[in-house]
């Protein structure tokens, strides 16, 4: 059975792996396996952030996002948001251990400079610092809220992201908790949160100790599916090794693209496990809306 | 030289359309747009249709008209968080129920896009964007070269959307438009109590683009809201022109320049 292609429909997302898989912290949920010392991925440079964001544009790229790893261990993470900026709106995913005072003062400034938004995406577990840091690590949870702490106090509102680890139902209490501790202890008076699903991939996968026995994704399932929510149909990351179709699938060889946007293949077969992950979960790092039922479908795409 | 109206997410705030229209008809307009969403948010959905019929307004349609028109379970707006997700439910029940048969049989003949051709310019309406009925396009979220794209996807030198509630303008290193018309049904999240709507004037192949405030009587809106048992929230809203709900798809710069 063949499995089935998606085409690149339009560049939406732009992410680049600015830090490769080099992380501060070992989650016990991450979804790539970053970590310290983790170099299956290395550092990108700003030069190689400006000539992609070059043909981005001319794609007509939407948004960026900036992952790892742990971007703020790069130490031209801040050119290179700026250098961003300036092409588009930019999301910066972190774990907001590494957020000193003159590193929040130089991402509020930063951000006022642009007319493009800039968002922090910090990730947190659990309201409660026990909880957190048994994923997250030691000490973690005070670091975190004091790095909020400080990027509210200049003026930023960073999105906190919580993987979801607790039955649906306690979900309005969880919210509770979190927006008493944000503005206790981080004075965010107002806090924006977003509830991720887990997803089964990576050191989750372990963690749960889940069998692999997710389907695959057929032809059949995508009939009447609308493809736009697959990462693969409007997104692309760039590597220090390449170009690579989604941020989930960064281990897997035969994802590799290509060495550039510019030469990188347009489609991709969605052979892995991982692919029926995201036609479960959906688009779960960006915000594309869901398809109109009914609605006209638009005209053919016009030639640029 | 051609001069339109264009305005969108009417909201069921009847007494903003009136307001609009009244003053539409002193400014020596060509032709009136509505980018639809019609209904949501305020009260009594049926008194807008009369106001738009009677104008002469040009009408497409807006992802809550589509899902009353087809009879959908939700509004199709794509929120995420949940509080939003029961303020929309809220509002989408009440909407529903209350437009007539006769209405959402109209709203169902509506176009979702119109292709115009004013003084030599392609002019695109839509209500989200050209590629989806409920995509948002913010100010702050909307890249020089997507919108390039997006003119290019809609072939158009101008292009006219609303849905997001918040009105901007930009011109594009080409020398295309995008304007998002913002909404007459709220107020754009600024503490003020006015909507808005756009004037578009094209002369030699030239656009300009300006917005018009739209002063209302703000607190019989509330009272009627208060009539018919619409939530606190939505009226403190129209009262203080702050948002208090959906705040989850802002982006950033739209979302800190409000109060919650
Ligand atoms: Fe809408």
């Amino acid at each position: 059975m063949n499995p089935p292609r998606v085409q690149l429909s339009h560049l939406d997302n732009l992410w680049f792996q600015v830090t490769g898989t080099l992380c501060n912290l070992a989650c016990t949920h991450c979804f790539n396996g970053s970590g310290p010392g983790v170099r299956t991925f290395d550092f990108l440079s700003p030069a190689d952030v400006r000539r992609e964001l070059g043909h981005a544009a001319r794609l007509g790229v939407r948004e960026i996002f900036f992952t790892g790893g742990e971007p703020f261990l790069h130490p031209a993470l801040l050119e290179m948001l700026a250098d961003s900026l300036r092409v588009a709106p930019v999301t910066v995913l972190t774990n907001a251990t590494l957020l000193p005072e003159r590193i929040a003062v130089r991402l509020a400034e930063i951000e006022r400079a642009s007319s493009y938004s800039l968002e922090i995406r910090v990730s947190l577990d659990s309201p409660n610092e026990t909880a957190n840091d048994a994923i997250r690590g030691a000490g973690v949870f005070s670091r975190v809220l004091a790095s909020i702490e400080r990027l509210c106090r200049h003026g930023l509102l960073p999105l906190v992201t919580v993987v979801r680890n607790w039955p649906l139902e306690d979900e309005p209490e969880i919210l509770a908790s979190f927006t008493r501790l944000l503005s206790d202890r981080a004075g965010y008076h107002r806090p924006r949160l977003k509830f991720l699903p887990a997803l089964p991939l990576g050191r989750e996968l372990v963690r749960i100790g889940a069998l692999h026995d997710e389907p695959f994704v057929t032809e059949e399932m995508l009939g009447g599916f609308d493809s736009d929510l697959l990462m693969c149909s409007n997104s692309r990351v760039v590597t220090d090794r390449g170009v690579w179709v989604c941020p989930l699938l960064v281990e897997m060889p035969d994802a590799r693209l290509g060495s550039h946007l510019a030469d990188a293949a347009p489609s991709y077969a969605l052979r892995h496990r991982a692919c029926y992950t995201c036609y479960e979960f959906g688009v779960f790092c960006s915000n594309v809306s869901p398809a109109i039922e009914g609605a006209t479908p638009p005209a053919a795409p016009g030639e640029p | 030289m051609r001069r339109l109206a264009i305005f969108g997410g009417i909201y069921s705030n009847h007494l903003a359309l009136a307001a609009a229209l009244a003053d539409v008809a002193r400014r020596n307009v060509d032709a009136i747009y509505c980018l639809g969403d019609l209904g949501a948010f305020g009260p009594a959905p049926d008194r807008v249709f009369p106001l738009l019929r009677d104008s002469g307004v040009v009408t497409i349609q807006g992802n809550y008209d589509n899902s009353l028109a087809l009879g959908l379970p939700d509004c199709q707006c794509g929120y995420t968080d949940p509080r939003d997700n029961s303020f929309a439910r809220l509002s989408y029940d009440y909407t529903f129920r209350r437009t007539s048969p006769k209405n959402k049989a109209w709203l169902a003949t509506l176009p979702a896009s119109l292709h115009l051709e004013i003084e030599d310019l392609r002019v695109a309406l839509f209500h989200g964007s050209p590629r989806k009925m409920n995509e948002f396009l913010w100010e702050s979220a909307c890249s020089d070269a997507f919108l390039e794209y997006l003119l290019d996807f809609a072939r158009a030198d101008v292009l006219c959307v609303t849905h997001t509630g918040i009105k901007w303008h930009r011109a594009l290193p080409s020398g295309r438009h995008v304007v998002n018309v913002g909404a007459l049904g709220r107020p754009e999240n600024d503490g003020g109590t006015n909507v808005w709507y756009a004037l578009l004037t094209f002369a030699n192949r030239f656009l300009s683009v300006e917005f018009i405030p739209v002063v209302y009587d703000y607190h019989a809106l509330a009272a009627e809201m208060q009539g018919e048992h619409l939530p606190d929230e939505f009226i403190e809203t129209i009262l203080t022109g702050w948002w208090t709900t959906c705040l989850e798809i802002l982006p950033h710069k739209e979302r800190a320049r409000g109060r919650f």
